[in-house]
């Protein structure tokens, strides 16, 4: 009798745990194996171009990129454009989001208009600012600025990285926009007035009553964020290559010049190694931010 | 009345700074519409032109050259790689949605946990098992990868929808007998059909605009629309109207399905926790 409870539990828990199964099992083989070949790669010295150099090497890759100034200029720079680019694309997409909350007329034009930069593919936007706008020949930006005694200045050239992490801000205050405006949204208006008849100025009820209200979705857009553009690879790609020198290459980058350019399948192994090191730092914070936010919803 | 006024005035002033605003933000996808529309003279001059007369003959030179290949093989692999995401990840869904298993919490953590694995982290192995298993410069190599990076999205994205379905009407349907696949198809299905919208919504612009992948993985056959952009990297001023024209349509449908699905576009972002 009791046996038998026991095993249509069991059958119940593994009808309930199937549908689960396949999507686990795909997940599992097509990010797990490749992660654990590349962490068992980066103990190995091979160059796809020299057959047979395939041999273990401990951690000489790992040693070898302690003491080389191209990973500390790539981590570098990843840190600098990922916390540029998210800073200043938060900024920017609260204020949007909050001219947008206010009575402002074509509010719905406004935001369509204000999330193509995001829709845009990556590729196509780099390639628009870099040829069409940035140009110090042909472009637009440059002709426009010629009054400003500042003419046919290649930006790209003179400031890569300021460029590069425009053109994400660009491309990442939208999002940030988004997810700052419907936070907004839930804002009761009432809870706004009412610190306005108690006498509070307009600085203040931003201070006092907005930003608490708004502070988890800021969280979570930032968070969010830093994790996509730690990856950032289109519009360096497309921008500058990299350079000049090393002055945007970052991680992922490095690993792709490693990669398929030096084709040392060692070394790049022991960058994306790095690369997980990092986002694991970024992602503990970032999941534990999304996991609040569900943990108050279920609740409910 | 003067306070109205007031109110009124500060109205107008704050409508002309989030125009401007604005503006600033939508105008390079404005000039790459205006360049794409210009003759390449026009839009490789010095000024630059601002007065023309319109014309589609880039689109037809974009449009009738090598470009159609390119849009095939985004539109096959976005296409296809949404659907097995459907496909795996509502049944996924469902099991972490409506009858929790044991470690749901810990499933979903793993789910998501690997959506950011840095890309860096599994080229190299990826490229290589492709290289071996002749899969490389194959459209099925991309249908495989991008199946993968957008299922956890699902998976989370689809269970914030089944969460909000009352629960009462699964154990009526089971009641009367329902199986698990006549559950999910006349149920489920009905009940979320904006859930499966916005997943779909946001595999497509992944998917669509991936670049990392696809240009380390193909080359001419299976090559997707971001490669062909690439091709004009070095171009010297020497074909701006084709290349507004080029982006200009690879940018389409995602720009195109991103502003009419505008509502499902935050909730798909913050994978459900945001609605």
């Amino acid at each position: 009798m009791r046996g038998s409870a026991a095993s249509l539990s069991r059958r119940e828990s593994w009808a309930r745990r199937l549908p689960l199964i396949p999507a686990f099992v795909y997940v599992f083989l097509v990010t797990q194996i490749p992660f654990a070949l590349t962490v068992y790669y980066s103990f190995f010295s091979w160059n796809l171009l020299q057959p047979g150099s395939f041999r273990f090497a401990g951690l000489d890759n790992y040693a070898a990129l302690l003491t080389n100034e191209s990973i500390r200029t790539a981590v570098w720079n990843t840190v600098l454009l990922t916390v540029s680019v998210i800073a200043i694309s938060v900024i920017l997409g609260l204020a949007v989001a909050m001219l947008l909350n206010s009575e402002v007329f074509g509010k719905g034009i406004m935001r369509t208009l204000m999330i193509a930069p995001f829709l845009i593919m990556p590729t196509a936007g780099a390639l628009v600012w870099k040829d069409t706008l940035l140009n110090p020949l042909f472009g637009l930006l440059p002709y426009l600025l010629t009054p400003f005694g500042l003419s046919r200045i290649d930006w790209i050239g003179r400031a890569p990285m300021a460029t590069v992490v425009a053109v994400e801000v660009w491309r990442w205050t939208p999002f940030m926009m988004l997810i700052i405006l419907a936070g907004l949204q839930s804002q009761n208006p009432e809870v706004l007035e009412a610190a306005r008849v108690d006498g509070a100025n307009a600085f203040q009820a931003f201070r006092r009553i907005t930003l608490p209200l708004v502070r988890p979705f800021i969280e979570l857009g930032a968070l969010l964020g830093s994790l996509f553009v730690v990856q950032t690879f289109d519009s360096i790609y497309m921008l500058t290559y990299g350079g000049p020198g090393e002055d945007t290459t970052n991680i992922p980058f490095l690993l792709y010049i490693v990669a398929f350019q030096g084709f040392s399948i060692g070394q790049a192994s022991a960058i994306g190694v790095i690369a997980v090191i990092i986002t694991i730092i970024v992602a503990t914070f970032a999941l534990r931010t999304l996991f609040s936010i569900f943990q108050v919803e279920a609740r409910r | 009345m003067i306070g109205a006024l007031a109110a009124n005035r500060k109205r107008i002033l704050w409508s002309v700074v989030g125009w401007v605003v604005v503006f600033v933000f939508f105008f390079p996808v404005l000039w790459m519409w205006l360049e794409a529309l210009k003759t390449e003279p026009q839009a490789a001059s010095s000024p630059p032109t601002i007065f023309f007369v319109p014309t589609l003959e880039e689109f037809q030179t974009v449009l009738g050259g090598d470009f159609p290949p390119f849009f095939i093989n985004s539109a096959i692999a976005s296409v296809v790689s949404t659907f097995l995401v459907l496909v795996l990840g509502l049944p996924a869904a469902y099991a972490l949605a409506i009858r929790p298993v044991k470690r749901t919490q810990d499933m979903l953590f793993f789910f998501i946990s690997t959506r950011f694995l840095p890309f860096a982290a599994s080229l190299v192995p990826l490229y290589l098992l492709a290289r071996d298993l002749q899969l490389l410069d194959n459209i099925f190599a991309l249908i495989l990868i991008y199946t993968t990076i957008n299922l956890p999205l699902g998976v989370w994205l689809l269970r914030s929808f089944l969460l909000e379905i009352p629960i009462d009407l699964f154990e009526a349907a089971r009641v009367d007998g329902a199986t698990f696949r006549h559950e999910i198809l006349r149920i489920v299905v009905p009940l979320i059909a904006p859930g499966l919208a916005a997943t779909s919504l946001i595999c497509l612009i992944f998917s669509w605009n991936e670049f990392f992948y696809a240009v380390n993985l193909t080359s001419s056959v299976a090559a997707t629309a971001p490669i062909f952009l690439v091709s004009f990297i070095s171009g010297r001023g020497l074909f701006y109207a084709k290349l507004a024209a080029a982006a200009t349509l690879a940018s389409l449908p995602v720009l195109l399905a991103g502003w009419i699905a505008q509502k499902q576009l935050i909730r798909g972002l913050t994978m459900g926790a945001v609605k």
